[in-house]
């Protein structure tokens, strides 16, 4: 049943020797080039050296530097309890050995990835977004599709596959610079034709093996977005979820440059392709067909159920492994959870967000009686900060980055007696001094009401 | 002296015959033992899942119990039913005890929905949270349960795996079932 690695084992092997030939066939081109008697060989060690170097390293720290890279903050369950507890939930559903590690990107175009070496160490990432958009069956959706990347090894296969086109992407580099770089040209006449063919198919390959190895790692990546909708249909019962959720998410995807090309095949919903573009260039299957096959699981949440959908919608191959299929019994569908989704409770899943990126800045974050949401920088030095909004002084708690006192009272400090200043209307700079005997700046900007005196704290009313 | 050598030839075939025969049944052996290991985790789940509702439960009642005066007696029957499955022995008592338990909880979830107060409160948030997605864990433990079960059954009756199992006695891993179908969902009240 959780075989579903394996049905796709032989296509990837193929798609991985493909690349293999690629690398090696470009280390013994341009070895060839520089030197025709011994250079193919040192070429091929030369490109299976540099993908190594770059496989020990991903291995190492992989994950780390793809998070970062992302701008993903490790989160713990008290700083966004849903969150968490969603991940959790399909962890305990995918029977996957541990834990994977939670990340936040503070980022309003919604997506998620996944990645790491499950058992050891995997992470999953989401956008603050995303949290925003979802209710708790679409996020469920999600998260499972990524869990499902974790536990079909995808997240290993596409950082190997990565890795291999970094490094034919970086050999290439190397030959371009090289090529015009002074070499060892060799004295012996015989190996002139050699030398000659050798810089045609180097030429070639220089300019060929970065796009079709391209090719290859998107392809692979797009089998497995199939396979893991169907896990995540699979561990949540419920693929409703996941459609609304990509629906939503197609929606609200901003076309990003920044985002990586290589980074691109691990987000849920592609960051960088735009709608019409699908083709071999694509990472991601079009998710209006993601959508179809999901809303077409009609007998239940069984792969077979995936499948049947599947041909039916894409029409053609299978997508599913025949062991992982024949070893699949019925599986009934669940119902929505009882969360509704009213606006009252969309902006309380709003303000929840807002206030975990607040504790992930470790703001100190406080409410004024008059309604108005305070954040406070971290090592803050006033004792009190003046409300916007009301003018009150409202005392700093000192409490750590997660108090929130709901309740917060008025606060009861004796203000220094209020003062106020006539302005002169004189659309430039002026300047006053307070009654303690500081002297005050207003830029032809300032439009507040009030203002408060940085020396002894007195709040002045600006007329 | 062309004997021996056939001789050698046939010994040494058999050999590797022998030794690919016995890497196979240990392979076997060791995929039984992972799958049975994968039920018996998945069932461990469970178990943690109910302890944490358990330890849940005097919380979200202290919780209610000052916004929700009127609501003595449901809150009592969350305690009692909490009770009694803390103090389930045998698994049939332990099922059913858990079914009570789910029933009280969801009337007191509807109980709670007409206290605006209460659904003010950031503890109670807090909670509610907590206690509907160790519900849900609970779910999916059962339901990894059941899938990591299935599958471990599975590979007990195909070939050739069946013939291992055979041999070292093997028991099938018997399935969740919650009996009565109503227990499954939170009961819905009527006023």
């Amino acid at each position: 049943m959780w075989e579903a690695i394996q049905s796709n084992k032989r296509r990837s092997i193929l798609l991985v020797s493909l690349m293999a030939a690629l690398l090696v066939g470009l280390g013994f081109a341009i070895g060839g080039f520089i030197d025709p008697r011994r250079g193919p060989i040192g070429g091929v060690l030369g490109a299976l050296a540099v993908w190594g170097i770059l496989w020990w390293v991903a291995l190492l720290q992989g994950d780390q530097i793809l998070l970062a890279t992302a701008g993903a903050t490790r989160i713990e369950h008290d700083q966004a309890p849903l969150l968490f507890n969603v991940v959790d939930e399909m962890r305990i559903a995918s029977g996957l050995e541990a834990m994977p590690e939670v990340y936040v990107m503070e980022d309003e175009v919604p997506n998620a990835f996944a990645v790491g070496r499950p058992p050891r160490r995997c992470a999953v990432a989401v956008t603050t977004g995303l949290l925003r958009l979802l209710d708790r069956d679409e996020l469920q959706g999600v998260i499972g599709h990524e869990i499902g990347h974790l536990k079909n090894r995808d997240t290993v296969f596409m950082m190997l596959v990565g890795i291999m086109l970094g490094a034919i992407v970086l050999i290439s580099d190397f030959f371009i610079r090289v090529r015009w770089a002074p070499r060892r040209r060799s004295r012996d006449d015989d190996s002139g034709g050699a030398q000659v063919i050798f810089m045609v198919v180097s030429i070639l390959l220089v300019l060929l093996a970065p796009v079709l190895a391209q090719m290859i790692y998107f392809a692979c990546s797009r089998r497995r977005e199939y396979l893991a909708d169907a896990s995540s249909a699979r561990f949540t019962r419920y693929p409703e979820g996941l459609a609304s959720a990509l629906e939503k998410l197609q929606v609200s995807q901003v076309r990003r440059a920044e985002v990586n090309r290589v980074l691109a095949p691990m987000y849920i919903v592609s960051p960088v392709a735009v709608a019409s573009a699908i083709g071999l260039y694509s990472t991601h299957p079009p998710t209006q067909d993601r959508v179809r096959i999901l809303r077409g699981m009609a007998g239940g949440a069984a792969f077979t159920d995936y499948e049947a959908a599947y041909q039916k919608i894409v029409g053609r191959g299978a997508c599913i492994g025949q062991r992982t299929l024949a070893g699949e019994g019925a599986v009934d569908l669940r119902k929505a959870g009882p969360e509704g989704r009213s606006k009252e409770e969309t902006v309380r899943r709003s303000r929840e967000v807002s206030r975990m990126i607040g504790r992930l800045g470790n703001l100190i974050q406080m409410t004024c009686p008059c309604g108005v949401g305070i954040k406070v920088p971290p090592g803050a030095s006033f004792e009190t900060i003046t409300c916007p909004r009301c003018g009150r002084e409202n005392p700093v708690p000192k409490a750590g980055p997660t108090g929130i006192p709901q309740d917060a009272p008025a606060p009861s400090l004796p203000a220094p007696e209020a003062m106020r200043y006539e302005r002169r209307e004189s659309g430039s700079w002026e300047s006053f001094r307070c009654a303690c005997g500081h002297a005050i700046q207003l830029a032809p900007s300032f439009s507040a009401p009030h203002l408060q005196c940085p020396a002894c704290g007195r709040t002045i009313e600006i007329a | 002296m062309s004997g021996t050598i056939i001789l050698v030839v046939v010994l040494v075939g058999l050999g590797l015959v022998l030794v690919i025969a016995l890497a196979t049944v240990a392979g076997m052996y060791n995929g039984l033992i992972r799958r049975r290991n994968e039920a018996k985790n998945a069932w461990a789940q469970i178990d943690v899942q109910l302890k944490r509702r358990h330890d849940l439960i005097p919380n979200l009642v202290n919780t209610v119990k000052g916004y929700a005066t009127h609501e003595q007696k449901t809150l009592e029957n969350v305690i009692a039913a909490r009770n009694a499955a803390v103090g389930a022995g045998t698994i049939d008592d332990k099922i059913k005890a858990e079914g009570a338990l789910t029933g009280a909880l969801g009337r007191l979830m509807v109980v709670m929905e007409q206290y605006p107060d209460l659904k003010a409160n950031q503890n109670f948030l807090a909670l509610q949270e907590e206690l509907t997605s160790t519900e849900n864990k609970l779910g999916f433990s059962r339901q990894a349960y059941n899938d990591a079960s299935t599958q471990y059954n599975n590979s007990l009756e195909v070939f050739p795996s069946n013939i291992i199992a055979g041999m070292f006695q093997f028991k099938p891993s018997t399935l969740f079932e919650v009996t009565n179908e109503k227990e499954r969902e939170a009961p819905e009240v009527k006023f």
